[in-house]
């Protein structure tokens, strides 16, 4: 018997929607049985994620709450991977962002909220845009590839944001903690209801919206597309393929710079290392099973939402490891990835004798 | 004479695209050492149909059966193992591969077990036994679409397919090319292969194939033996009793010169010199054909002339008007039209649909925008318009033009470059893989553009279709212009055929 893999030439309907859920299941399955070999109830432990996280208005307040970051992120990161630019430095822009929309409240602490709001959004765009644009400039001017350059790129932000909170922007009163000090009132995103879900859930509907818009209707994103598609016939066609690299990882930054602010000025009020549990990482999965739709990637991205929160209670109630649910998520990573081989080739066995 | 038997068997195929069968109840048949030709218009269905056999479809409906013995094949490389070839219209090479991988890909027993200097050494044997030259190191996409034709003959014949199916080989050879391939299907005819020949050229047919199948609108219209049928009665059962209208060269006013190049140097992809000083002026009201064997700088040439590639050094006027170093929006916007060669990976975006493919080089235009955004009913419109002008056969605007047949994903793109009032037009084998209908239609619309007064660089490699519009006819040979004969009607093929081997024209006014 022997084993072998075909292209396909014909992808069924089917398998653009059926897929990831494939996918998505034998990623529960797996997980189920690693729970199991931790000794857990895998049906109690599921049991539990749902209920944590859906099972009740607080649970899907708090899936929401992770959703914004994740949904702005996939929606940044989509942008990128419609020009077929693979951005996988959303969560270095995320950080950037953060760190601006600080700065804004720290040298420019205006009084009023609807000008100190829209200056953190302003600088927090401004700067996870030019951080990724940097990295589209590199490439458009001397190609170099940019899954490197966003990659590390991620890691400098990082440690940048480590350096301020432990370095000049520390809170002196935070007793030696890695913390700045709380923003005034001005500076805080409205939140709803009482929730923790803050007034970042409307600029992800209305990114999501507008990316929707532009990419099907408007001349930018008709030329991103055929710059995505086949780059040939964009030069063809007079496209300014470097300048859209540049201008494109722009957008992609300032989305997810956007996702940094709401996290800061939305939720925690301060800045603080570790404020973002990789969000920016999680989008490229949420992007890639939504196949880059941005109305698919807010549903999407409220499942994953789920999954954390659901990873919150396992370890609360069930005393699981954190890094148990981090390997649920890379589990359906991989079956994600799994899935696209699966429709773009198809495997069939076959007896050694017809060969 | 008795039948020799049949290699492969197809019968009552059908096969139905998104509600319309592309083959109706279709049986076909090759036999051991014969060439059996296919015919048909642009859209009858013989690619569909010889995708079923080359297992790249699944027919709905239908049985093939191999020697005698029922299969069905999962896969090409099914086809492959029981000993079925083909070279697609689109090649399917893979373009960042180098020749001798592409030679191994999808095949059985090879890569592991035959070292890259024993696959490069059987490259060099068959391309020396049937006159195939390429450089095996070499990525696809640095080669001419002539040249990775070759390399497609090559893994066909690489892999010992005992079918053969060539579709529409000839389409981008040179009539020499075209006279060395029939050489070689006339050897594997010899030695018991079965050859299926797909063209739109009648005389072709009549000179290689034994049978003919002639396939009309997804059904079989009759097989019969070439021998015994004429070209008219041939040409009726492909089209009916429509008549095909004569292509009349009008006599046309030439005027001044409006397009000149002066001196071009370029590079070629491989960043050799691929053009050196070469000089060219295009008059209002004429065809200028451009002769020459392919992959002697005519890609490079037309890409610069309409801004789509870097010069070296040279100078571009249009209407006395300096051109060198502008944008290739720039160009469309002084309406300096460019029909590529390459069509599939240049010219369109194969995962687009018609609207979106039909607007790619006038989306800027104020027609098609407002404001920001695009109008897509103003392109809706239009592409409706045009298609049906060209009458591009497709079973919506909206589906991604990989979809269409080969000579419909043509039309399409000669629709959009041939639409509205071109000044200048820079054609690459405008006709490569249109039926007899659609030559003449081309054709004749590129003598309308001259007509109108546009300026029109043909680069062919089809004399025939070179003498028959061209105004004037130059050769090019190694990225230099070899001479240019004012009265091309007055050439003979041999002095042609010396310069497209690089000997420069010389007459006695030019001294030298
Ligand atoms: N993959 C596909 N999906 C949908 N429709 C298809 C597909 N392939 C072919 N068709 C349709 O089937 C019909 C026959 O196409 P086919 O490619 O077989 O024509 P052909 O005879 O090879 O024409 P040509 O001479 O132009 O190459 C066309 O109308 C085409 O639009
Ligand atoms: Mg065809």
């Amino acid at each position: 018997m022997a084993l072998r893999v075909e292209k396909r030439f014909d992808v069924p309907r089917w398998m653009d929607w059926g897929l990831p859920l494939i996918s998505f299941a034998l990623a529960l399955a797996v997980g189920a049985l690693l729970l199991g070999l931790l000794g857990v109830s895998p049906l109690k432990a599921y049991g539990e994620m749902i209920r944590g996280s859906l099972g009740d208005g607080y649970g899907i307040s708090e899936t929401i709450v992770k959703a914004i970051p994740i949904a702005l992120c996939g929606l940044a990161v989509a942008l990128a991977f419609t020009m077929v630019v693979w951005n996988i430095g959303a969560e270095g822009q995320l950080v950037a962002g953060a760190l601006a929309a600080t700065a804004a409240v720290r040298f420019f602490p205006l009084e009023s909220p609807f000008l100190m709001i829209p200056l953190m959004v302003l600088v927090a765009a401004a700067a996870g845009g030019l951080w990724a644009a940097f990295a589209g400039w590199l490439k458009a001017r001397w190609s170099v590839n940019e899954i490197i350059t966003t990659l590390m790129m991620n890691y400098i932000a990082i440690l940048g944001l480590e350096y301020f909170v432990y370095g000049p922007w520390r809170d002196p009163m935070s007793l030696g903690f890695p913390l700045t000090p709380t923003f005034h009132d001005a500076a805080r995103l409205p939140q709803l209801f009482g929730t923790r879900v803050h007034y970042g859930l409307f600029l992800a509907l209305l990114v999501a919206f507008l990316l929707r818009t532009a990419l099907r209707w408007s001349r930018w994103g008709y030329e991103i597309r055929v710059i995505g598609q086949n780059p040939r016939a964009a030069a063809y066609a007079g496209m300014a393929t470097s300048h859209h690299i540049v201008l494109t990882l722009f957008l992609s930054g300032a989305i997810a710079g956007l996702a940094g602010m709401g996290e800061v000025a939305g939720l925690q009020g301060r800045l603080q290392p570790g404020f973002s549990v990789g969000y920016g990482f999680t989008a490229i999965i949420v992007a890639w099973l939504a196949r880059l739709n941005p109305f698919a990637i807010l549903v999407v991205s409220f499942f994953m939402g789920a999954l954390l929160v659901g990873g919150d209670t396992l370890q609360v109630v069930m005393r699981l490891p954190l890094s148990s649910v981090q390997v649920l998520q890379g589990l359906i990573l991989f079956f994600v990835l799994a899935g696209e081989f699966f429709r773009n080739y198809k495997v069939c066995l076959r007896r050694r004798e017809d060969a | 004479m008795t039948a020799s038997p049949s290699l492969v068997d197809l019968r009552g195929i059908t096969k139905t695209f998104l509600g319309v069968a592309a083959n109706d109840d279709i049986d076909f048949d090759v036999r051991a050492g014969e060439v059996h030709a296919l015919l048909g218009e642009n859209g009858a269905g013989k690619s569909t149909l010889m995708n079923v056999l080359c297992g790249l479809y699944r027919p709905d409906r239908g049985q093939i059966f191999l020697s005698g013995q029922e299969t069905a094949f999962r896969t090409p490389r099914d086809a492959i193992a029981a000993g079925i070839g083909m070279v697609h219209q689109h090649f399917m090479l893979i373009p960042v591969q180098t020749v001798w991988e592409n030679m191994i890909l999808g095949q059985d027993g090879f890569g592991f077990v035959l070292s890259k200097k024993a696959i490069c050494r059987r490259i060099g044997e068959l391309a020396d036994q049937y006159g195939l030259h390429v450089d095996p190191e070499v990525p696809v996409w640095q080669l001419s679409v002539g040249e990775q034709q070759r390399v497609a003959i090559l893994r066909m014949l690489f892999s010992e397919a005992k079918v053969l199916i060539l579709d529409e080989p000839t389409a981008v050879l040179t009539p020499q090319e075209a006279r060395q391939l029939f050489a070689t299907l006339r050897r594997m005819r010899e030695e018991g292969h079965g050859v299926v020949f797909i063209s739109h050229k009648l005389d072709e047919v009549a000179e290689i194939s034994d049978r003919v199948t002639i396939l009309r609108k997804g059904r079989k219209i009759n097989t019969v033996r070439t021998s015994g049928v004429g070209p008219e009665e041939l040409a009726e059962m492909m089209i009916g009793s429509r008549v095909v209208p004569a292509v009349n060269k009008r006599a046309a006013v030439t005027g001044e010169t409006v397009f000149r190049a002066q001196e071009l140097s370029v590079l070629n992809d491989k960043d050799l010199p691929a053009l050196e000083g070469l000089s060219l002026e295009l008059r209002r009201g004429e065809i200028l054909g451009l002769a020459g064997v392919d992959g002697n700088g005519q890609t490079e040439l037309c890409e610069a002339l309409v801004g789509l590639r870097r010069l070296q050094s040279g100078r571009i006027f249009f209407n006395e008007r300096e051109m060198t170093g502008a944008s290739v929006r720039d160009f469309l916007g002084d309406d300096i039209r460019y029909i590529p060669a390459d069509r599939r990976g240049t010219g369109l975006v194969p995962t687009m649909n018609l609207r979106e493919n039909y607007v790619l080089r006038h989306y800027w235009r104020e027609a098609f925008r407002k404001g920001p955004f695009m109008n897509w009913e103003a392109v809706a419109g239009q592409t409706g318009r045009v298609t049906e002008r060209f009458d591009v056969v497709t079973p919506s605007l909206g589906v991604p033009v990989r979809m269409l047949s080969g000579g419909n994903l043509q039309k399409l793109m000669l629709a959009r470059e041939l639409d509205g009032n071109p000044r200048v037009v820079v054609a690459m084998q405008p006709t490569w893989g249109l039926d007899v209908g659609a030559t003449a239609f081309v054709r004749e619309r590129l003598l309308e553009a001259r007509e109108k007064g546009a300026a029109v660089l043909l680069v062919s490699e089809d004399l025939e279709e070179l003498l028959a519009l061209s105004d004037r006819l130059a050769v090019i040979h190694k990225g230099r212009i070899m001479g240019l004969l004012e009265d091309p009607r007055r050439a003979t093929e041999e002095t042609l055929g010396l310069m497209m081997a690089g000997r420069p024209l010389t007459s006695p006014k030019e001294g030298d």
